[in-house]
């Protein structure tokens, strides 16, 4: 049962970072998107949305053919920094940002785009630089929607299997999360291992959201 | 709105109601059989379906592929299978304690060999004079079938366990579901090297080649057997004696299968 509690340090660890760098791509592109307009920007939107809606095998094998030792990626990596991804658990945090990305995305352009124009424009006009802007104006009145966001993401990344198993496989102590043990258990028949990992699962998933009704209080909070 | 939407109820649920019956309509007709075979299976046995569907008019063969381990769990906790085929005889001891299939009716049909492959491309230097080579640091990572569920693993884990190198080699092990995803992994060259049946490096021969042929402990000697209590169970006993007819036992001759 000690496995248990390595696998969910791990899972902790890759949801983690998947949702710090979702904070980062996810809000910057986000805010991006509801800022500008070009051509092709809902063919855009719609290929960044893409991650949510098409199947994580999918994603996993289009993961494992760029980042794989013989992928475009993977090859350039490999000859100049001596990287392999694959069977790492950074492979499991690409997987993980990735699948997840589009919720802090859509929920960061959604939050971007109901932030009153004026307030930005009264900010430049008492001569605010941009990023004063963004950091003092925006980011904290679209703040709340973002925070949904993040967190779904979160969640999303917990559970994610499909496209992590694909790339990082099922090593115990450094690629295996919670949901693959399970997997791996149940495959194996040990029942016993089984119910535990998903008994600790599921607190973690409540756990989680508790803490994100405390987070986020109020109306955000009952959509998750 | 609300009324309007009211008055469409009636409508709504019969729709409903049409899709429920179709989803919930028979899956199998009568004459469906349900085959769950190793992973290592998967080509011969969809080459020998079409025919033994030729042989009973009105048969449909549904194959369904994994690892033994997988396979068995998914029959104890009741899935509907007619027929279990695994790559080992321990599996098929523990279909038997558990009494899901009988002692009398199981038999073995093809046999195996166990083989160390390396990635095609990889350096002389990096391919395998004997299985103690894979200790060496050329060999970071190694593919190993899972032994918890994976029959290759299991054959390779006690290979190892004979030979003193499992604590050696453990370490370096990456697990595969199933010996296919094994191949994948040195198809690929993510792994140095990997042990597969050499009826599943004989698939790529492109991406792979074979190092080493391992002698096992045991035989790798593939049981198929009923299930006890199948709705069809005169077909699945036709089944599994039309595995060790001599048709059958050419298309497996063709894929590399030894005989049992």
């Amino acid at each position: 049962m000690e496995g248990a509690w390595v696998a969910l340090a791990l899972t902790l660890k890759v949801a983690s970072c998947a949702t710090a760098l979702n904070l980062l791509f996810g809000v910057g592109v986000g805010y991006a998107m509801a800022r500008w307009r070009f051509p092709g920007r809902d063919l855009l939107d719609a290929l960044l949305t893409l991650p949510m809606v098409m199947p994580p095998t999918v994603l996993g094998y289009y993961l494992l053919v760029l980042i794989g030792s013989r992928g475009p990626i993977g090859a350039w990596l490999l000859q100049h920094f001596g990287i392999r991804l694959i069977f790492t658990w950074q492979a499991a945090v690409i997987a993980a940002t990735v699948v997840a990305f589009p919720l802090v995305f859509k929920a960061a352009r959604a939050a971007f785009e109901t932030v009153e124009p004026q307030l930005e424009e009264a900010a430049r006009t008492l001569g605010i630089g941009e990023a004063a802007v963004f950091f003092r104006v925006s980011l904290p009145l679209a703040w709340r929607g973002i925070l949904s966001g993040l967190l779904l993401s979160f969640a999303r990344a917990l559970g994610e299997f499909g496209a992590t198993l694909m790339v990082a496989g099922s090593i115990p102590g450094k690629t295996q999360t919670l949901s693959i043990a399970v997997y791996e258990a149940v495959q194996a028949g040990q029942d016993d291992m089984a119910n535990f990992l998903v008994a600790v699962t599921s607190l973690t998933c409540i756990a989680v959201l508790l803490a994100a009704g405390k987070l986020v209080p109020g109306r955000v909070a009952p959509r998750l | 709105m609300l009324h309007q939407l009211i008055r469409h109820l009636p409508r709504f649920m019969g729709a409903a109601g049409a899709v429920g019956a179709l989803v919930l309509s028979a899956p199998a007709c009568a004459a469906d059989l349900t085959v769950s075979a190793a992973a290592s299976l998967t080509n011969a046995f969809r080459d020998l379906a079409p025919a033994f569907e030729a042989a009973h008019p009105g048969t449909k063969v549904q194959l369904n592929f994994a690892a033994s381990g997988a396979l068995l769990q998914q029959i104890a906790k009741g899935a509907p299978v007619d027929v279990f085929a695994s790559a080992d005889q321990e599996t098929m001891d523990q279909a038997q304690t558990q009494k899901l299939v009988e002692a009398g009716q199981r038999r073995n049909f093809v046999s195996n060999t166990l083989v160390v492959i390396v990635p095609t491309g990889a350096a002389a230097a990096a391919t395998p004079k004997a299985i103690g080579d894979l200790t060496q640091p050329a060999y970071p990572r190694i593919a190993i079938g899972l032994p918890a569920s994976v029959p290759v693993g299991r054959y390779t884990q006690s290979v190892l366990q004979a030979a003193g190198l499992w604590a050696m080699m453990e370490p370096k092990m990456i697990g595969a579901q199933n010996v296919r995803q094994a191949l994948d992994y040195v198809a690929r060259a993510e792994v140095e090297a990997g042990f597969v049946y050499a009826t599943d490096a004989a698939l790529m021969p492109d991406k792979v080649k074979v190092a080493l042929t391992v002698p096992t402990t045991t035989p790798v000697l593939y049981p198929v057997a009923p299930i006890v209590g199948s709705p069809n169970a005169a077909l699945a006993q036709q089944f599994a004696d039309y595995l060790v007819s001599a048709p059958a036992q050419a298309v497996f001759a063709r894929h590399g299968f030894g005989k049992p």
